[in-house]
């Protein structure tokens, strides 16, 4: 009586499960969506009005600043990553399933990554458009946001699994992160200003991308062992 | 078996212990004479655990819950299945609405139908009658009964001793 035919599911298939509802849930609360947008679009505009209209100093601080304002947005949702189901007891369950934790945080942190960076690299050739940025440069600068967002959701979800249940968690959370955003941060923007200086960009893009790897074997591990210990 | 213990006499340690979710301090638990916290995900295919918590998303739907449950089991859930279940909790048609608009009790019956869709072996279950009506503390303790009866294992907390049927309890009492 207690056992209905059950199906069995790769785990494909619960990968595709909890990504499914991580987005169904984020859409549901649209607000929270867009607030990391807003705040995008809202921080890289203010810089043009605080240094004041000059093109050749706007353009020449644009990639940095682009970069800057991303990174802020990109962190603003991640302490919700697990909040919301550390708070129901979501978390529990899925520490309790058969299914490896790191794969859930995984599909967490791609989902934040569609969520809050995706926008971020769609938006930001617009705002480049504003600082006087040329067709080239916008390219690069959506590439290098393309290869350095996800990491940064995954560099993150440590961050949101570490903070997790701590009061005051938003500030805790940037002071643990923002130091590890660093080199992404160095390598995005170096990437664009590099170009323009008529160099190649290649290396700056290898090492996004050597940075992308390393994150995604190693930050769904260190999540997975933070969030053990925030459960306990 | 039956933990019983007073306020603060640490039931709920003692199964968040018994989960893995808590660190001992001294001693093992085994799982078919392993210690748990070196077969992990074996243990945890034969385990349903239940705490305070009902561990349903509120701007989710029922339905959405229940499957999200059986795909972390490692499980696709069919609609019929679910329906099914839903009305033997005295939920039917439910399915579709979010849990946000349940009262408390029906999500509590919401969460324990997660018993009924799992095929695991050992239950878990911290304080699963609270919040309960008297048809639901029949229904939730026939379903202990029926999982004790094909050969499972059922750890609950409880502070009224409900009667499980035809098999007699272990009790444990806990003192703090």
């Amino acid at each position: 009586m207690t056992t209905l035919p059950l199906k069995k599911l790769a785990l494909g298939g619960v990968m595709r499960a909890a990504l499914k509802r991580e987005i169904a849930l984020a859409l549901r609360q649209k607000g929270e969506v867009l607030t990391p947008l807003v705040f995008f679009v809202v921080i890289a505009s203010l810089f043009p009005l605080g240094v004041g209209p000059e093109s050749a100093l706007l353009l020449r601080m644009a990639p940095g600043v682009l970069w800057v304002s991303a990174l802020l947005a990109a962190m603003l949702s991640l302490q919700r990553l697990f909040a919301m189901d550390y708070a129901d007891g979501s978390l529990e369950q899925m520490a309790l399933s058969p299914t490896p934790l790191g794969l859930l945080v995984v599909a967490k942190a791609l989902s934040h990554f569609l969520l809050s960076g995706l926008p971020l690299v769609l938006m930001a050739p617009v705002l480049g458009l504003q600082f006087g940025m040329e067709g080239r440069s916008l390219g690069i600068l959506m590439l290098t946001l393309l290869l350095g967002t996800p990491t940064l959701s995954l560099i993150g979800s440590i961050g949101a699994a570490l903070t997790l249940g701590v009061r005051g968690a938003g500030v805790l959370l940037s002071l643990l992160i923002l130091p590890l955003y660093i080199p992404v941060l160095i390598f995005g923007a170096g990437a664009v200003e590099a170009d323009a200086a008529g160099l190649g960009v290649g290396g700056h893009l290898s090492l996004l991308t050597a940075l992308l790897v390393l994150s995604v074997f190693f930050a769904p591990l260190a999540t997975t062992a933070a969030l053990r210990i925030s459960l306990e | 078996m039956y933990v019983v213990g007073a306020n603060g006499a640490g039931k709920t340690s003692l199964l968040r212990m018994v989960c893995g979710l808590s660190p001992i301090e001294a001693g093992d638990i085994l799982w078919n004479g392993t210690p748990i916290h070196d077969q992990r995900d074996a243990y945890h295919q034969d385990l349903c655990y239940l705490g305070h918590l009902n561990a349903l998303q509120e701007s989710m739907t029922v339905n959405e819950n229940l499957h999200f449950c059986a795909a972390l089991g490692g499980h696709a859930l069919q609609k019929q299945a679910a329906n099914e279940v839903l009305v033997r909790f005295g939920l039917p048609g439910r399915g579709p609405q979010l849990v946000r608009h349940l009262s408390q009790g029906q999500k509590r019956r919401v969460a324990l139908s997660r018993l009924a869709l799992s095929p695991a072996r050992l239950w878990v279950l911290d304080e699963p009658f609270v919040a309960m009506d008297d048809t639901g503390v029949r229904l939730l303790a026939d379903l202990v009964a029926a999982h004790l009866a094909h050969g499972g294992l059922a750890v609950l907390t409880s502070h009224q001793l409900v009667d499980i049927g035809a098999v007699a309890p272990q009790v444990l009492t806990l003192r703090a």
